[in-house]
């Protein structure tokens, strides 16, 4: 039997990746007759046009065939190959996951730039002019930005910060001492080792320059592809991608300012001084009005509980405003892009819905995901379409020499760095940052934007560039998994944070705060501790709605954690069954004692414990939530206000049960009565508590009215309906409850 | 105790200082020029009013506690009392357990662990919960240092549902308290060497 099953599985598996394969070859033939039948197809629309024009004015006189079957391609063009290439990109995605053991060796974007060239080399080869796909403009504000937006809307703030400043270092000295290292060599070699009649000798300095500050940036889509794969540990992750969004700023300004210089053909003091200026305008800049629209998008989110259906989209709207509006003034739109996701995050999620906020997560993943293979794919038909100009010396120069910046740039700022940190990096570490400087689709987006009549030898940059993505994404890229496991790298701890890390966390933060105010040093807990008060008082207060701007974060993280378990356990456990399963057994009714035991589905004990357990302590803070809402502002969101209900509901459950076991507990008669008023102020407190729900329980009520007026019997009846294994068995509940 | 009112600091007792906490002569004289800038009794020892009159430690959640910190304890006769003055050296000690840990410092034996090892740095911390001194955080305990980081508008039925929580997924040997090693076990996965360290600079 299980022999079966498993070759019925593979056999599933190849047949699955058999589909996918013809999907694939239809679409590129259908693409390949569209590209060809395109060109072919004006004459004929124009042709049926006029044809349709005569057949109009003539309409009396002739009975020409009325076309019931037409074709017009002309029309769909443009989004119908839009939507073949990124139905490619995702057919491609889908096929190497049912390849077992393919993306263990090899990584995703190695395997798309082949598919890239593939299909290149099929439009090529059927005598088709293959399209410019990485147009510039296309990468950087289509395909670029989700990539983007992403990283920067689940950026992890902490890690970020702490080491901020090496980030920093690597991101702006690292990228400048790669850039002129680059470039001068580059320029000495051109001139120095070769013939002055040939075209190297030709390129000047500061297109060298200019080359090298454009090969010389980490990419970090292509970071993200790679390192995504390998798991590395969290400090290692965030100082190469960090250093990779971060370099931006640099590379923005040094090709603005090569750029220039070339055009222009002289440089001086005071234009290099100004670029330095530039640089810190740029970046500042970028933040800033990633800032503002961070702020913008908070403040929005504070009024949507009325329209919970567009709140993602004010997100997306936002973060894209702030990327496009960098842009107008030449900032750098990445780091305006993570800044306004950074900064809008912790307001936005305390504002929206459940919904929204997973909404968010699978948009930003679903386009990030799309972004990045389409990237790949495109350098892939770009490596074919591209006007190429190989010179053998110039590219394995600029191959050796990339690498040999990278390493020696990496050493030497470790070196330095590591006298400021407190946690100093390894050898071992070093090897995997220098290692890790992947390039990419920017830098191939970079030389392809360049001016021809500027620069004659632009095709010489771009097969270079080609080549040195080429090198690093495939060589690099497929190598690092193996190198990690060989060097024993630390890795990434899977496991989510709990409430104790958490608390300890937040106390060493208060604690090292104390320490650093006794000793008068104004270090980094200090400024922490400074910006986190100015939030809580003001900032808060403006951006978040309601009582959720007065929340704690721990009371916030521990509410996340629990409801969270709460909501695996249900579903895991059969759905909302199980606890409306409950009032039932509290209906009073002798034939409906069997209900429980039909109604509960196959939970094993332990489940059910820990499910009530949760339940119970959830319910303290979903009454605080309830008592401080108001009708009009609570959620009409059916699955929120089911799980409240039901909260609602087993609250008072275990209410009255506690009171009665406490009450029967004592055999004193005059108990009896208290029992009576205790039902009755259950009751009313009900009441009072159920104006503020918008479909208050009927249940409770009608269980309550029965035991009002036969007490005795009732509370027979109660401790018998109660007795079941669930409530009662909870010693510890006892324990906390009772005064 | 014999501390005697002398403004400059001696450079026998800057060796011992040395020699006891690991700082480097440079941090000792910055130090202790902050020692005497908070020291307005001028006696040559810090009492309890001198760290209060620090303003940020008056709104820190557990300004009461890390003063306390600092005055050691003493043993009068079975009696465990709590001494009204610390000095320099006092002081020093209590900040080494700061220090950021040295490579060549990370030496295995336990008996010679200096004041800011690991284990050392984590015992500073714990002690701050367990103010009974009991070995263990009881859920009293925890409670009350919940109330202080949370304030005051959390109904004392959430903090105890996030105690129980916290002491639930700790306690390894069911007392329904956090001992030493549970604290130590539950913080393994939290850089504690970079968190309790601060960069004295020169």
């Amino acid at each position: 039997m299980p022999s079966r099953t498993v070759s019925h599985g593979a056999s599933g598996r190849l047949r699955g990746l058999f589909l996918v394969m013809v999907l694939v070859f239809l679409e590129g033939s259908v693409f390949t007759v569209a590209v060809a039948s395109s060109d072919q197809h004006s004459p004929i629309t124009a042709h049926s046009g006029s044809h349709k024009a005569t057949d109009h004015g003539s309409h009396n006189n002739t009975g020409k065939a009325f076309p019931v079957l037409d074709l017009n391609y002309e029309n769909v063009r443009v989004p119908f190959e839009i939507s073949l290439w990124v139905l490619l990109a995702s057919l491609m995605k889908l096929g190497f996951h049912l390849v077992p053991h393919l993306s263990n060796i090899v990584p995703e974007s190695c395997l798309l730039i082949v598919v890239g060239l593939l299909v290149g080399g099929i439009i090529r080869g059927t005598g088709e002019t293959v399209p410019p796909v990485l147009d510039s403009k296309l990468f950087f504000y289509i395909l670029l930005p989700p990539i983007i937006l992403d990283a920067g809307y689940f950026l992890p703030i902490r890690p970020f910060m702490e080491n901020l400043g090496t980030i920093l270092i690597f991101a702006v000295v690292g990228t400048l001492w790669n850039a002129f290292f680059v470039g001068g060599l580059l320029y000495g070699v051109c001139q120095i080792g070769t013939e002055s009649s040939s075209i190297l000798s030709r390129i000047g300095l500061l297109q060298c320059l200019l080359f090298g500050s454009i090969i010389s940036a980490v990419d970090p889509v292509a970071v993200l592809a790679v390192f995504e794969e390998i798991h590395i540990n969290e400090l290692l992750h965030i100082l190469v991608f960090g250093e990779s969004l971060l370099n931006d700023a640099v590379t923005v300004v040094l090709y603005h300012l090569f750029e220039e210089f070339s055009g222009i053909g002289s440089v001086t003091l005071l234009k290099g001084f100004l670029g330095v200026i530039s640089f810190f305008v740029v970046a500042l800049g970028g933040v800033l009005v990633g800032v503002l629209y961070g702020i913008l998008a908070a403040f929005t989110s504070r009024f949507t509980s009325h329209t919970r259906v567009i709140e993602p989209l004010f997100v997306f709207l936002y973060s894209y405003m702030a990327y496009l509006s960098a842009e107008i003034f030449h900032l750098s739109g990445i780091m305006a892009l993570i800044a306004c996701g950074a900064v809008m995050r912790p307001y936005v999620e305390a504002n929206i819905s459940h919904k929204s906020h997973t909404t968010i997560k699978y948009f930003l993943k679903m386009w990030s995901s799309v972004s990045e293979t389409l990237i790949f794919i495109f350098l892939g038909v770009a490596t074919v379409a591209g006007p190429h100009d190989w010179n053998w010396t110039f590219v394995t120069v600029t191959v050796i020499l990339c690498l040999v910046a990278r390493v020696i740039g990496v050493v030497g700022l470790t070196f330095i760095i590591n006298k400021f940190r407190i946690v100093k990096l390894t050898t071992k570490d070093q090897f995997i940052i220098a290692y890790g400087g992947l390039r990419g689709a920017i830098a191939f987006s970079l030389g392809f934007l360049l001016n021809k009549e500027h620069f004659p030898e632009r095709e010489i940059f771009l097969t270079a560039i080609i080549t040195v993505i080429f090198f690093t994404v495939f060589v690099q890229g497929m190598t690092i998994k193996p190198l990690v496991e060989l060097l024993a790298v630390k890795k990434k701890q899977e496991a989510k944070r709990s409430i104790n890390e958490e608390i300890h966390t937040q106390f060493l933060d208060h604690l090292l705060t104390g320490i650093e105010d006794i000793c008068g040093h104004y270090g980094h807990h200090h400024w922490k501790d400074k910006l986190n008060r100015f939030n809580k008082k003001y900032v808060k207060k403006c951006l978040i709605a309601g009582e959720r701007s007065k929340e704690p974060q721990l009371i916030a993280f521990y509410h996340k954690m629990e409801m969270k378990q709460a909501i695996q356990l249900v579903e895991s456990g059969g759905g909302i069954k199980m606890p409306s399963a409950v009032p039932s057994t509290v209906s009073m009714q002798p034939s409906t004692k069997p209900a429980p035991e039909r109604a509960i589905p196959q939970l094993s004990k332990n489940k059910e414990e820990e499910i009530r357990k949760i339940l119970r302590t959830n319910l303290q803070r979903t009454r605080q939530r309830l008592r401080s809402y108001n009708r009009h502002t609570l959620v009409a969101d059916p699955y929120e206000d089911g799980l409240s209900d039901l909260f609602l509901k087993k609250q008072k459950m275990f209410q009255i049960e506690k009171k009665v076991s406490f009450n029967l507990a004592s055999p004193q008669s005059p108990d009896s009565v208290n029992l009576l008023d205790e039902f009755g102020q259950a009751n009313q407190q009900e009441e009072e508590e159920q104006g503020l729900m918008m479909k208050p329980p009927s249940r409770p009520r009608e269980a309550k009215k029965p035991s009002e007026e036969d007490e005795a019997k009732d509370q027979q009846r109660l401790m018998r309906c109660l007795s079941d294994p669930g409530p009662s068995a909870d010693e510890d509940e006892d324990g906390a409850f009772l005064p | 105790m014999g501390s005697r009112a002398s403004r400059l600091l001696r450079e026998e007792e800057i060796e011992e200082i040395k020699k006891e906490t690991g700082f480097s002569h440079s941090q000792i004289t910055r130090l202790y020029s902050r020692f005497t800038s908070l020291d307005k009794g001028e006696n040559g020892t810090l009492s309890r009013e001198d760290f209060q009159r620090i303003p940020e430690l008056a709104i820190n959640p557990l300004g009461d506690r890390i003063i306390n910190a600092f005055f050691p304890e003493g043993y009068f006769v079975l009696v465990i009392f709590r001494e009204d003055q610390v000095n320099f050296r006092g002081f020093m000690r209590t900040l080494a357990h700061f220090r950021p840990i040295e490579d060549n410092e990370k030496n295995k034996n336990p008996a010679t662990e200096p004041l800011n090892s690991r284990t050392n740095k984590l015992l500073f911390a714990f002690r701050l919960y367990d103010l009974d001194r009991d070995d263990k955080i009881s859920r009293d305990e925890l409670l009350q240092v919940l109330r202080m980081m949370v304030g005051v508008n959390i109904s004392d039925e959430q903090l105890g549902s996030i105690a129980d929580r916290t002491i639930q997924e700790a306690d390894t040997n069911g007392d329904s308290c956090i001992s030493f090693n549970e604290f130590i076990k539950v913080l393994e996965k939290v850089d504690v060497e970079q968190k309790m360290s601060i960069r004295f600079l020169h």
